[in-house]
């Protein structure tokens, strides 16, 4: 059973390797539209598959994911936007929980943009 | 939405625009009583009597990026398609109350789906905010409430990642109890 003791013994060990991440200005963000559209589309197992992986990975510190608001291309959803500090910000399109795995290991760890899933690719 | 766990989780988001600092979920499923709500209740800004009544109007939203606004329709519709009831209350500076009511042996009725989830999404990406989520059944109830983990965590932060494990974990363990599991 998960008791208040064991999230005592949680604060304790993250007080102890002090918050790194929360002052990480080179953190890369991760946003997934959720709003209305994003969410009728599938962007919850989008959103989980991009904090599994980014946590499978031990990237926590580093890697942000967040939610969004909509922001006007509902019928490309669910639409995740990668910034990374430094870099020109990629809006990708029609997103899965799979291609949420690539994203990650593709542009996340090895900085190489996934073309074929960004929007500019689907409105050609 | 073919789950209402994404509904409650489009409406929370409401809330949370509404810059609550405080948000509640409820749940209360009675299978003796064929019954199935959903209270969402914040203390945001409101709205007024104007804008409660607009809500309900798909082609209504405060947003500037679109002409329309679905998630309170899409709820109340989710609702209503069982026989079942939506109300929204409001104060101005006050808070908004939602509350969904189904029918659960209702053969439109949209299964509950991973509440777990929602909750947890929420607090994930609104660490500022306070959430309270209560799941009743016919055999117990539960409560989630990030005041009471907040005052144990001190400084350390509700989206810290062994948290947010410590969250999940426990919203399963509590909710198989009360579906009387194990």
């Amino acid at each position: 059973m998960k008791s208040l003791a064991e999230l005592q013994a949680i604060r304790d060990r993250a007080k102890a390797n002090l918050d790194l991440r929360k002052e990480n200005p080179n953190a890369a963000r991760i946003y997934v539209g959720m709003a209305t559209c994003g969410i009728a589309a599938g962007a919850r197992p989008v959103l989980n598959a991009f904090t599994e992986e980014i946590a499978k990975r031990g990237l926590t510190d580093s890697v942000t994911v967040t939610q969004t608001g909509c922001i006007g291309i509902c019928q490309y959803e669910p639409v995740v936007e990668v910034e990374i500090p430094g870099e020109e910000k990629v809006t990708y399109v029609k997103m899965t929980p799979e291609k949420a795995v690539k994203v990650v290991n593709d542009h996340i760890v090895n900085k190489n943009v996934v073309t074929e899933f960004t929007i500019g690719a689907f409105t050609k | 939405m073919r789950e209402l766990s994404l509904n409650v989780m489009d409406v929370a988001q409401n809330s949370v625009r509404a810059n609550a600092s405080l948000v509640k979920i409820i749940v209360n499923e009675s299978d003796k009583d064929d019954i199935l709500e959903i209270t969402i209740e914040d203390n945001g800004c409101g709205m007024t009597e104007e804008q409660v009544n607009q809500v309900i109007d798909p082609f209504f939203t405060t947003r500037t990026t679109r002409k329309v606004g679905l998630g309170v329709p899409l709820f109340k519709l989710s609702a209503e398609q069982t026989g079942g009831s939506f109300d929204i209350k409001s104060q101005l500076n006050k808070g908004t109350t939602t509350k969904a009511s189904y029918k659960k042996s209702h053969v439109d009725m949209t299964p509950l789906g991973d509440i777990n989830s929602t909750v947890e999404i929420l607090i994930r990406c609104n660490p500022d905010i306070d959430f309270v989520f209560t799941r009743k059944t016919d055999i117990n109830s539960f409560t989630l409430d990030t005041r009471e983990l907040r005052e144990v965590l001190c400084d350390v932060s509700l989206d810290n990642p062994d948290v947010l494990e410590w969250i999940k974990q426990y919203l399963e363990e509590q909710t198989q109890i009360i579906l009387g599991g194990v």
